[in-house]
């Protein structure tokens, strides 16, 4: 598969995710913020990073670039986009993901790994995860306390958008093992149709065990998975219906 | 345009001396003009000239057959790591900015560093950072603490770079006047090495990066006087703003022009700005260079020729372009929507020539500012206090008996905040982007891992050839109270903790940069204290075959409460030839045995140990006595002998014993490993040291027979568990490993002796007063949420 990674002035983790990519034996190719076209991507993945720095708000900017223009008709058209950190708050800024992030609870920047337990794994972004495995994928964020009014907290709970909440080494989903103040433990959702996520942990930094962890490669596998199965991209996906279970009920420390 | 008239009042207060405006004069022929004046100021300053500190940093050993770029030639020095790749590094310090605004101050000594480094030719790869503050107690030191580190997460977070190791003591020495000593590696190939020379007569010279404003006016200067209310004041617009995300695209546009071929030098805007490198890279290429300031970009109106050659507006970097290539310059920074300006040409006059709107505002012949700036032998006198501190017995302890139960002592240790984990500061910083983060922050030495985007790009076209991947070790250490109580032995004991924590991990020294930071030269007990610190630097460099690559000396570092101790910071870059000599410092295995290599207590040392040593300050609340005796061939011995046997596989931890001796390092074995947030690897252990003792005390008892003195020598519990004898690494091996490991060190020459067994949940001491245990959960809480409980 082919991956376009967008390249922002100041995305840092561009680098960090063709090397992910390469590392599980597929391709890819940086693609400007001035370029008008994603080329011939498979899938995108919006890196982390500061875009434009961030002055305004993590991803205000961005959202306004050539290249998310191209974004936005790749994803309406079905394409997968995944955005990590500073992708996701893109994304978010963009309107292809709901809510918002914000600062996090500790005014803090926080560099630590993380556990994430998965909600679903019927999804491009899940389905090569192992059930019942928690990921340990590393954050690095400033600004990754995911918000969003109740309205929009109930609509992400009735489609089955939350993909991925924090939890502790046992699985646990508390305020404990929260690292940023996400509402619902968010760590990352997926729009309604089920082909654009984002997620504030490193996948791109978990697929190599001399990093410390491989969990990262379960959802690059994912998307790989699921575009080996439906290789034209102008097919229209839907997210099936929620499992019944997800996602994880929160527990109070 | 009015200029103020040159006189002996405005000389002073640009601190020159009279003798050195006499000098200005001679060079000159005639009075310099008021941006002359400010030139000189900046350009002799401490900061940029090494007035006081060239000779001693003569010394020092810079010479190697993989030391491809030496110390003082360039913005930083570059060494072979061999596969044609070498790296760049460097250490620098932004104290006077930090205790005046924290925050700023910190970042822009990182984007000034990182300058340095991508000035070369290298691409920024990692920083680390040796902090000094006062103690937590004082709201003051908290709002710096806490105003520094936010300062170096904004600006390395925001570039990309991870800040992967570092040094963090709080002692009150340094409350009016904290050490904030930043470093960066960058990697490149030995081709694209690129010089801060204004080559070829007839070249343009390219301003590039944001505007000039007039902030950071005579940055360099201010750097170079004493820390004082009024000048902390007065001088809060010397403090530069940074802005990471300029830096980033700085960065990487200059990377992508250097591929090129198109520029013949290069330099940064550091201290000094337009100044510095103006007449540095004219004075390395021997040529002259004139510049037009109208074409400089000006972010405020009616700037002065004065104010825009000594403004250090950050993020920008003079480049002299081969003739004929100015287009390639203008479409990369119009590509990355960077701001750039021809503002002069190189010539063959030797002189750097400043115009302003076409009037000559200066005119000095250029290799003699910057290369010929006066050299002065200060004055030294050994300090009075030391007379004091040599005196200081074991008996002189408030309470001389020893130790009847160890754990309260321990507990408190681990408390301490120099000791405590420092995980409160690196979880700010991003320490694994560009997947290169091997060994994170929180063992011994970090472990870096290269591959082929750790490397600057290559021209357009150009098919990379593949990139074996190197692994680095990067470590920082200086003891401050070492160096206060011996100069000599602590500037060696800085080194050799260096030296040993690269050991411990599995790597052997490449080079060292310094940052020599130390009080008021003109001071002779102060200067004395440099001296002898450099002294011991240059002699453990030379032993331990760790070459000075470059660094910075930092001289007025005190404040109205007094000078700082001397702070002679290293840090200290090796190679791990293969990924599996990695070594961490945490036990491994249920049931591993824990070796002690090294002698467990210096029987030579009167005071066993504990002078200067972290339990005398916390327990006692004596900050005295001779440091532990720092013996370079022992030191050169042992590292060799840890690596030989890591290379020979089987050792599975390896922690050196520093701050809190034997005890603390066997507890930050114990729980140092973090498998993910609020989520410790905790591990028991249990140590007999009765062996020890009883070896001790036949030892003595052999002396007594022979009619040796013996009641000064007898070992100490609280010296065996507490005291900082150098040279000593516990390790832990698989059990069926443990003789084996034994015989090779001992072989060697190294002292070798097994100490326990890993396993459980509590670390448990057997000695000859009685068995102690504690938890470790326990221990590890105090441990790691110290720094947090503080600063909350």
């Amino acid at each position: 598969m082919h991956f376009a990674v967008l390249q922002f002035p100041a995305s840092n983790c561009d680098q960090d995710c063709v090397h992910a990519v390469r590392v599980l034996g597929h391709t890819a190719e940086l693609r400007w913020h001035k370029d008008n076209t994603l080329g011939a991507a498979d899938a995108v993945i919006i890196p982390g990073g500061f875009s434009y720095g961030d002055y305004l708000r993590c991803g205000a900017i961005a959202r306004f670039s050539p290249v998310m223009q191209a974004v936005q008709r790749f994803a309406a058209a079905g394409g997968l986009v995944l955005g990590i950190c500073n992708g996701f708050q893109i994304l978010c800024e963009a309107g292809l993901l709901p809510g918002a992030l914000i600062r996090n609870r500790s005014l803090q920047f926080r560099c630590e790994p993380v556990f994430l337990k998965t909600a679903r794994f019927d999804t491009p972004f899940t389905r090569a995860i192992p059930r019942d495995r928690l990921l340990k994928i590393p954050i690095a964020h400033g600004e990754g306390c995911y918000f969003a009014d109740e309205a929009t907290l109930s609509e992400l709970r009735a489609h089955g958008q939350i993909l991925w909440q924090y939890c502790s080494a046992t699985g646990e989903v508390t305020e404990r093992a929260n690292p940023n103040g996400s509402l619902l433990h968010i760590a990352g959702i997926c729009n309604t149709a089920g082909n654009v996520a984002g997620l504030m942990p490193h996948p791109d930094r978990a697929c190599e065990a001399i990093l410390g962890s491989t969990d990262g490669r379960f959802i690059f596998e994912s998307m790989i998975a699921a575009l080996a199965e439906r290789p034209l991209r102008n097919t229209s996906p839907s997210l099936p219906s929620p499992p019944a279970s997800a996602p994880a009920p929160v527990a109070r420390s | 345009m009015t200029e103020p008239a040159i006189t002996p009042e405005l000389v002073a207060r640009h601190n020159l001396s009279p003798e050195e405006y006499t000098r200005i004069l001679e060079i000159l022929g005639r009075p310099p003009t008021y941006t002359e004046l400010g030139i000189f100021s900046v350009m002799w300053s401490e900061h940029c000239s090494y007035k006081n500190t060239k000779p001693l940093l003569r010394t020092f050993p810079t010479r190697a057959p993989h030391i491809l770029v030496g110390a003082g030639e360039e913005n930083a020095g570059i060494v072979d790591i061999g596969d044609g790749l070498a790296i760049a590094f460097k250490m620098e310090s932004h104290n006077h900015p930090s205790a005046v605004e924290p925050f700023q101050g910190a970042a822009t000594g990182v984007g000034g560093i990182i300058r340095d480094i991508f000035t070369m030719g290298a691409r920024p790869v990692a920083a680390l950072d040796s902090l000094r503050f006062g103690e937590l107690s004082d709201p003051e030191v908290r709002r710096l603490f806490g105003g520094v580190v936010a300062g170096i997460a904004h600006y390395g977070n925001c570039f990309g770079i991870p800040t992967l190791a570092g040094e963090v003591y709080f002692d009150k020495t340094y409350a009016g006047n904290p050490l904030v000593n930043v470093f960066c590696l960058g990697v490149l190939r030995h081709e694209q090495i690129a010089r801060g020379t204004a080559r070829g007569v007839g070249n343009p010279v390219f301003y590039v990066g944001p505007a000039t404003g007039r902030d950071g006016l005579a940055g360099a200067a201010f750097a170079s006087q004493d820390l004082t209310e009024e000048s902390a004041e007065q001088q809060r617009g010397a403090v530069q703003v940074g802005d990471p995300f300029m830096e980033k695209l700085v960065c990487e546009a200059c990377l992508e022009l250097l591929a090129t071929g198109a520029v013949a030098g290069i330099q940064d805007m550091g201290a000094a700005g337009l100044t510095c490198s103006t007449c540095e890279t004219a004075a390395r290429a021997g040529t002259g260079i004139e510049i037009e300031l109208s074409k400089v970009p000006q972010r405020a109106p009616n700037m002065t020729p004065y104010e825009i050659m000594l403004s250090e507006s950050q993020e920008r970097m003079l480049i002299i372009v081969h003739r004929g290539r100015e287009e390639e310059v203008k479409r990369i920074f119009d590509k990355w929507d960077l701001p750039w300006a021809e503002i002069g040409v190189v010539t063959d006059t030797g002189r750097m020539v400043v115009k302003h709107h076409g009037r000559v505002v200066a005119d000095i012949p250029a290799r003699l500012i910057a290369s010929e700036a006066p050299v002065y032998e200060r004055e030294a006198r050994e300090p009075a206090y030391l007379q004091a501190v040599r005196a200081f017995r074991l008996a002189d302890l408030p309470d001389p008996s020893d130790l009847s139960d160890p754990l309260p002592a321990l507990r408190r240790l681990l408390a301490w905040p120099t000791i405590a984990s420092k995980h409160w500061v690196w979880r700010q910083y991003d320490h694994m982007v560009r997947n290169g983060s091997v060994v994170c922050p929180g063992s011994d030495a970090a472990v870096l891992r290269l591959k082929a985007d750790s490397l600057p790009p290559l021209p357009a076209g150009v098919e990379a050839p593949p990139v074996p991947e190197k692994f680095l070790a990067l470590t920082s250490d200086c003891n401050g109270t070492y160096c206060y109580l011996d100069p000599y032995e602590g500037g060696k004991a800085a080194v050799v903790e260096a030296a040993r924590n690269l050991a411990c991990t599995g790597a052997r020294p490449l080079g060292v940069t310094d940052n020599l930071n130390f009080g008021n030269p003109y001071h002779p007990e102060l200067f004395w204290q440099l001296r002898e610190c450099v002294r011991g630097l240059a002699d453990a460099c030379r032993a331990l075959h760790a070459p000075v690559t470059g660094g910075n000396c930092s001289l007025y570092n005190q404040s109205p409460a007094g000078p700082i101790d001397p702070t002679p910071t290293v840090a200290m870059v090796g190679l791990i030839e293969k990924p599996e000599y990695i070594t961490t410092q945490w036990f491994k295995d249920e049931g591993d045995a824990i070796l002690l290599l090294g002698a467990p207590v210096d029987r030579a040392d009167p005071l066993q140990g504990l002078g200067g040593s972290a339990y005398l300050q916390v327990i006692h609340g004596l900050k005295t006595g001779t440091p532990p005796r720092c013996d370079l061939e022992t030191a050169a011995t042992l590292h060799t002998t840890l690596l030989g046997l890591i290379y020979a596989g089987g050792i599975k931890s390896a922690h050196d014993c520093s701050e809190g001796g034997l005890a603390v390092a066997l507890a930050e074995c114990c729980f140092s490993q973090l498998i993910a947030r609020e989520t410790p690897r905790l591990i028991g252990a249990t140590v007999d040291l009765t062996g020890l003792m009883a070896d001790a005390a036949a030892a003595d008892a052999a002396a007594a027979a022979g009619g040796a003195e013996t009641a000064a020598s007898r070992v100490r519990l609280d010296a065996l568990l507490f005291g900082e004898t150098q040279h000593r690494v516990v390790v832990s091996c698989a059990p069926r490993d443990a003789m084996k490991v034994l015989e090779r060190a001992k072989l060697m020459g190294v002292p070798a002796v097994r100490l326990g067994t890993v396993g459980g949940d509590r670390l448990v001491f057997k000695t000859p007063a009685g068995e102690f245990a504690a938890s470790v959960s326990e221990l590890h809480d105090l441990w790691w949420h110290s720094l947090a409980r503080a600063m909350s």
